[in-house]
């Protein structure tokens, strides 16, 4: 008796389904992960116990994991917006980085402002910044029809260089020593935290009112409905008479200005300063796309792909240092991890069965 | 020929799609050198027994004969060495690539290209099966009418004794399915078989030997062309005796609510596709556009809907000049339009509650402020699906699960709800069951009778005369005529679509 594999479309996807192939993604993602340690002298076994603990098996673990999930989650929520208008913005990592530019660089002009206010101007500022960043692609996209991923991902480099650009150059501190890094934030610029831990919580706050924003927006508003509309079939958009582009601009616009608030939470809840933009952001935006595809680009399920991401950051942060992996370690992690639920969404349309072959 | 073993031979052919049956237990059977018509409604399960045929799908249960011999067919691959060949309803070419170069995908050996001697080959089938056809062309330049030949010559120059079409006329002017049964008799003369796939009962008396009729999965009758009618097959394919004609009850019609005057506009490739269009309807009017498809009509309906900018001449909405208004302000306007392509007007994915406010989501009571009454939206979707009966298990089932018929009923049932007055809808029947045109034909006349104003773009002659008050013909992106709609004009109206005559302004009703 011979077998072979049959390919079926699945016509109603249920959610089990769903979760099923985001599940088996993951597992994939951790097999081939596995091989690797393997491949580099590494007990995969052990290295996954090392991940876990290290991310979320101490108090201080999941305060770390806590601390990476903010910036992932408002880039990640902002990402699954524009993911479901089908806009493919992929240079959150730059409007990450603007947010921090604009955010910092007005904590940096007005010190002694009161807190409140100054930190209020910083995030708007960076919201502004992010949103910026966003706009560009947007108006390239809707005027001259560039493609946004192409655009989104090359300001990503230009948003870099301008960070750069200022803490080697006009921003640098005097009192750095020729470091490039911007002098201190005043007290004032600085985010608060919750107890010893690193959790500037309102950045967190804000982050989880996105979520109920951006869901809120997408399930029971009007242009949210157009989004969805837009997003699955435009010429069905076009057809009722909604502007296309109207879409375009603001979902990138919105997901740069989270973005942008990310970075001003990092530079004012985690560096205190400006510094080298790896620093400022270790490659936020581009885990924050897996965030969004792993929550299957629903909002609220964010929350928890942000955190489980943040928590594999700071887990593979512990190995690299407790088992003398390279520090690009996490990136072929991530790498491997989005290729593989890029790939369940595959599955999830699709259904693999086993059929007897009778010769 | 009755010792001869039969060219294709399928026993108990059984096919499941996720719980849905869409054969069961299928018997089937072609004799060499026939051309044998396989009739069925939409959804009858025709393409799915020539796909297994094909080797698109394995069967879950049956045996299939080629030729006298048992054979399992894993792949098109398979079904091309066994002398099968297919043509799909939509062509599978490489619109950038010429002829030449199409006919040979997938069947060259080596490396090289002897292309003078595949060109060769090319013209001897195609002069043999009076198959015109240019080898240098490339695929995009050419009609649907052309493009289906070159997919025929595909199948031939692979070697295809057995030919499989899946729906050969759909795309065809009147005169290019004149051509294409004459090539399919000349095939079968040289011994080739053919296959027929078809719910057009006037091809089946008019070409086949021999008709298999399959209903719900399942083999209703096997009969000789020659000892049935038209009636008998109608009544075998959808089980129940069918209305061809409907009654057009005469009314006085009411003033004019949709007028063009002198409209062009471009096609996709900035070409001219309308020349000085003009026309107008009354409520109470159904206003036919008869014509071959692609000469101006969707860009026709397009200038009128907003969707495409006009470069000359003037759209009138109930004595509103819309020329320059957008698409939103034409749907808030009252202007309601069913596509030839429904999925374009349609979002396949969401459900079917959320497809039926397309057009009423900004509106109260659904809108309310910038937020969607869920509640609202439900309800009416219920009270659309009641109205329109609309088969479905729910309102939140995604309308990709919907059939053809069914998503009409939905789009029909979206434009009437929402719109106030004029009903702009092509192609209104095209792919639907007999039952479902019935249903889609009675709406439009029910729609009539209450007053509204109707444009109504076919290339279904029997639907235009059926339906319409009067009959504008176009042709190459001009109205050649307008005439009432009887069966007297009939010849006419064929003579104008073939660009043969022209109706001078002043005589148009």
């Amino acid at each position: 008796m011979k077998y072979r594999v049959r390919i079926e479309r699945r016509l109603d996807i249920s959610p089990s389904v769903q979760i099923g192939a985001v599940i088996f993604s993951l597992v994939c993602a951790f097999v081939v992960i596995a091989l690797i340690f393997y491949f580099l002298g590494v007990d995969p076994l052990n290295a996954y116990r090392r991940i876990l603990i290290g991310g979320f098996g101490s108090i201080y673990g999941l305060s770390e994991s806590l601390t990476k999930a903010i910036p992932l989650l408002l880039g990640g929520v902002g990402l699954a917006l524009a993911f479901r208008a089908r806009v493919y913005n992929i240079g959150a990592e730059g409007q990450i980085l603007m947010g921090a530019i604009i955010g910092g660089g007005i904590g940096l002009a007005l010190p002694n402002l009161p807190r409140g206010l100054l930190l209020t101007m910083m995030f708007v500022g960076g919201f502004l910044g992010g949103a910026i960043w966003g706009f560009i692609p947007a108006f390239l996209k809707t005027r001259f029809r560039v493609d946004e991923v192409l655009t989104s991902l090359m300001l990503v480099y230009v948003a870099s260089d301008l960070v750069k650009y200022l803490v080697y150059g006009p921003w640098r501190g005097p009192e750095q020593r020729g470091f490039p890094y911007s002098s201190p934030f005043s007290s004032s610029a600085q985010l608060p935290h919750i107890g010893i831990t690193r959790i500037h919580y309102p950045t967190l706050i804000i982050a989880l009112i996105a979520v109920v924003f951006v869901y809120i927006l997408l399930q029971y508003t009007k242009f949210g409905y157009e989004i969805r509309v837009v997003g699955e079939n435009p010429s069905a958009g076009r057809y009722a008479g909604m502007n296309v582009d109207r879409v375009v601009l603001f979902v990138l616009i919105l997901s740069g200005g989270l973005a942008g608030l990310a970075g001003v939470g990092e530079v004012a809840g985690i560096h205190a300063r400006l510094g080298p933009p790896e620093g400022i952001s270790p490659g936020y935006g581009f885990t924050a796309i897996i965030v969004a595809w792993l929550a299957r680009l629903n909002p609220i399920l964010t929350i928890l792909t942000a955190f489980f991401m943040g928590g594999l950051l700071v887990g593979g942060d512990a190995i690299q240092t407790a088992l003398n992996l390279p520090s690009a370690t996490i990136f072929v992690f991530n790498g491997v991890i989005l290729f593989f639920v890029i790939a369940a969404e595959w599955i999830t349309n699709y259904r693999l069965s086993l059929e007897e072959i009778h010769d | 020929m009755s010792n001869d073993p039969s060219a294709v031979l399928m026993k108990g052919i059984t096919k499941r799609f996720s719980g849905v049956v869409a054969n069961d237990g299928v018997d089937f059977e072609v004799k060499a050198g026939e051309i044998h018509a396989l009739l069925g409604e939409n959804g009858a399960g025709k393409t799915t027994l020539m796909n297994i045929l094909y080797g698109i799908y394995r069967p879950d249960a049956g045996e299939i004969y080629i030729n006298g011999n048992k054979v399992t067919i894993h792949s098109p691959r398979d079904a091309i060495r066994l002398g099968i060949g297919m043509v799909h309803q939509q062509f599978r070419l490489v619109q950038t690539h010429t002829v030449v170069e199409n006919v040979i995908l997938g069947s060259a050996n080596g490396f090289r290209f002897r292309e003078e001697e595949v060109r060769k080959k090319i013209e001897e089938l195609a002069n043999r099966y009076s198959l015109a056809i240019k080898p240098d062309a490339r695929i995009w330049q050419l009609s649907a009418g052309e493009q289906q030949r070159v997919e025929i010559l595909k199948a031939l120059y692979r070697g295809a004794k057995i030919l499989i079409l899946d729906e050969p006329t759909s795309m065809l002017t009147p005169m290019e399915i004149e051509q294409l049964l004459k090539t399919l008799q000349r095939m079968t003369e040289d011994g080739n078989t053919i296959i027929f796939i078809t719910h057009k009962l006037d091809e089946v008396t008019a070409v086949s030997h021999r008709v298999t009729i399959l209903r719900q999965g399942k083999v209703m009758a096997v009969v000789e062309t020659n000892k049935t009618d038209e009636r008998q097959l109608a009544n075998l394919m959808v089980g129940r005796e069918v209305l061809f004609r409907l009654e057009k009850e005469p009314l006085e019609r009411q003033e004019v609510r949709l007028r063009v005057e002198n409209l062009t506009a471009l096609n996709d490739k900035g070409l001219v596709a309308l020349r000085d269009v003009s026309f107008s309807v009354h409520g109470r009017e159904i206003l036919g556009i008869a014509g071959v498809a692609g000469n101006g009509q969707r860009e026709l309906l397009e200038a009128i809907t907003g969707l495409r900018p006009l470069t000359g001449g003037k759209v009138w909405l109930g004595g509103k000049d819309i020329s320059k208004a957008s698409v939103r302000e034409r749907v808030d306007l009252g202007l309601s339009y069913v596509p030839g392509e429904r999925m374009t007007a349609l979002v396949p994915n969401m459900s079917i509650a959320e497809n039926l406010i397309l057009k009423g989501y900004r509106k109260e009571p659904i809108a309310k402020g910038f937020f969607i009454d869920k509640r609202q939206l439900l309800q009416f979707a219920n009270q659309l699906i009641r109205e329109y009966e609309i088969a479905t298990p729910g309102p939140e089932k995604p309308v990709k699960l919907l059939s053809g018929g069914n998503i009409q009923r939905a789009l029909l049932a979206r434009e009437l709800s929402s719109g106030e007055g004029v009903l702009v809808i092509a192609y209104p029947t095209s792919g639907l069951d007999v039952g479902a045109i019935e249903t889609v034909w009675r709406i439009l006349l029910a729609q009539r009778k209450e007053g509204r104003a109707i444009l109504l773009v076919s290339d279904d002659l029997e639907e235009i005369l059926t339906l319409s008050d009067r009959v504008a013909v176009m042709y190459n992106g001009e109205i050649m005529g307008i005439v009432e709609a009887s069966q007297e004009n009939l010849e006419k109206i064929g003579l104008m679509m073939a660009g043969a005559t022209r109706i001078p302004e002043e005589q148009w009703v």
